[in-house]
């Protein structure tokens, strides 16, 4: 029973990082960037989340707030950073992208406090089911439900949809894409605009989770981000989703088996360092590092 | 001078060691690394132990290097396999790894690291002079791999490496050469770092340390050994001389680091050397 509560945990925490990881391999995808600040806009959807659900006394609404917020603030790191700097070294933009998360993590600190903010109502965090011995919390079934029906929501925009065609099509493509008047310009936005917003919902899922947003929440969590975004192919959605899976029950089971001699946080990125000394492509192999 | 003055010389001295070194993979070879805050743990560490267990300085600094060194020639190998912002990335995670695997280390001291190091017998400032010492043959040494031969090879590789293969330079091991002798100095920056405090934790060599020895590399003008000298020692003493800046340093080192990339990438060495071009000009 252990066993299989340890893969609970680790399926819903795949899931919690499946959401803010596929921002990431979008935009490396797109315009071959390492958005390290995504986790400032994943810890900004968590603080608008809470703030919002404490003034309006809804969790929904502060869940809606968030996703309006994000996007926008997205698309600016877009206009204002990265698109001046294209025309570098892939690095640059990179190191850029740590400056603002570096940045954005000590403003929410100070804004916010050391201590971070809480719910002030959340019984989601305390309730929690059994089935037949094994031990469930509402949160976990949230965070599981979002997943499935945003990834659902995503697959059929990019096949159903024209802008979503057109979205997968920038991504392959960039020149032919454009060639039959997709305009790679506003692909760009849409990109970030949307994993922005899915990166605000993992975020404030995680603070429902814990019940405590903390300027810190972001910082681990984004550099596994990372690792699982190169883990599975830089620029792969399905990659990143298995990869995502992997490393959260690898962790779950991990804290267990070598705990004793190894922090959590730091399994990801051994895992992560032993595939790329294999494989520097990454699990699917999509492209040569 | 003051114990204060003392302290502040001595870190800014560390400061530069390891920025100048950093400058040496990432600045001349081209090897973004985002974890030589490890490297630099990883020598404070073995010095710590040395200084424990034998009470020997130039043991200890010998041990420093050593960890440093063969800790970055092994790092160095994942530069043969992955490049660029892939090889980031598996910098980043060689920082989490060695913090990690540190805090959970009893023999390491866990969370709580080393107190009680032995001192060296030379004193405050004694140690400080040790340290500049070292500081001043770090810079040495930077400008000499810069006009030799190697710093050229250095620049190839990083500008473009097939075409530094292409002449026949062996990028890889240029690249183990970079990251051999850039963490070796950072090992003993460590060493030196374990003499100044006599008491080390994990949480010294975080992320977040190697971020602010990036943002003086790219501050102060990534490749620029000058540049990269006066970016350590200015946002060294940034936090001390002004007290606002104390207790809003990672904000103003994170935003220092996307305005200088944002509006002069080149970092104060370009924006020095344009300044003088326009003024010769004129």
């Amino acid at each position: 029973m252990y066993y299989i509560d340890l893969a609970v945990t680790g399926i819903s925490f795949g899931c919690m990082y499946a959401m803010m990881s596929v921002g990431l391999t979008l935009v490396y995808g797109l315009l071959r960037i390492l958005h390290v600040a995504h986790a400032a806009v994943f810890a900004l959807g968590a603080y608008v989340t809470v703030l919002v659900a404490n003034a309006t006394g809804s969790i929904s609404l502060g869940f809606l707030a968030a996703v309006i917020v994000t996007p926008l603030f997205g698309m600016a790191i877009y206009r204002l950073l990265y698109e001046p700097l294209l025309k570098y070294r892939p690095d640059v933009p990179m190191i850029a992208s740590v400056g603002l998360l570096v940045l954005m993590q000590d403003a929410f600190r100070i804004v916010f406090g050391e201590q971070g903010i809480t719910f002030r109502s959340n019984a989601l965090v305390f309730t929690t089911y059994n089935f037949s011995g094994i031990t469930v919390s509402a949160v976990q079934i949230a965070i599981v439900i979002t997943a499935a029906v945003v990834f659902t929501g995503l697959h059929l925009f990019t096949t159903r949809t024209r802008v979503g065609i057109g979205w997968r099509a920038t991504v392959s493509k960039p020149q032919i894409a454009a060639s039959f008047g997709i305009d790679p310009i506003r692909v760009r936005y849409l990109n970030f605009a949307i994993g922005s917003a899915l990166a605000a919902v993992a975020g404030g899922l995680v603070a429902l989770l814990n019940n405590l947003v903390d300027p810190g929440i972001g910082f681990v969590v984004s550099y596994k981000a990372l690792a699982i975004i190169v883990l599975g192919g830089l620029g792969s959605v399905r990659g990143t989703l298995i990869a995502s899976l992997v490393l959260g029950l690898v962790e779950a089971y991990g804290t267990i088996f070598i705990g004793a001699w190894l922090d959590r946080d730091a399994i990801a990125f051994l895992a992560l360092i032993l595939l790329l000394m294999i494989r520097p492509q990454g699990f699917t192999g999509a492209r040569a590092a | 001078m003051s114990a204060y003055d003392v302290s502040i010389v001595s870190i800014i001295g560390i400061n530069v060691i390891l920025a100048v070194s950093l400058n040496l993979i990432s600045g001349f070879c081209g090897q973004i690394s985002l974890g030589h805050g490890a490297f630099f743990g990883a020598g404070a560490y073995a010095a710590a132990l040395t200084m424990v267990g034998s009470g020997s300085v130039a043991l200890a600094i010998v041990a420093a290097l050593v960890t440093g060194s063969v800790l970055g020639i092994i790092v160095g190998f994942a530069s043969l396999r992955v490049r660029t912002d892939f090889l980031a990335v598996t910098t980043i995670g060689v920082n989490f790894l060695f913090v990690g695997f540190v805090r959970k280390q009893s023999w390491l001291g866990g969370e709580m690291g080393i107190s009680g190091i032995p001192a060296t017998g030379l004193g405050a400032a004694g140690n400080m002079t040790m340290i500049l010492l070292f500081a001043v043959a770090t810079i040495a040494l930077s400008f000499y791999v810069g006009r030799s031969w190697m710093g050229f090879a250095f620049r190839a590789v990083g500008e473009d490496e097939g075409a530094a293969a292409t002449l026949g330079i062996n990028a890889g091991a240029y690249k183990l050469a970079a990251f051999g002798i850039g963490t070796a100095l950072a090992g003993v920056a460590g060493g030196l770092y374990a003499f100044f405090t006599q008491f080390i934790t994990p949480d010294a060599f975080d992320f977040i340390f190697s971020v602010m020895l990036m943002a003086m590399v790219v501050i102060g003008g990534i490749g620029s050994t000058w540049g990269v000298v006066v970016a350590a020692v200015g946002l060294t003493l940034l936090p001390e001389a002004i007290r606002f800046v104390n207790d809003y340093r990672l904000l103003v080192f994170g935003g220092l680091l996307v305005l200088v990339i944002r509006l002069a990438p080149g970092g104060l060495a370009t924006l020095m050397q344009n300044l003088f071009l326009r003024a010769r000009r004129s």
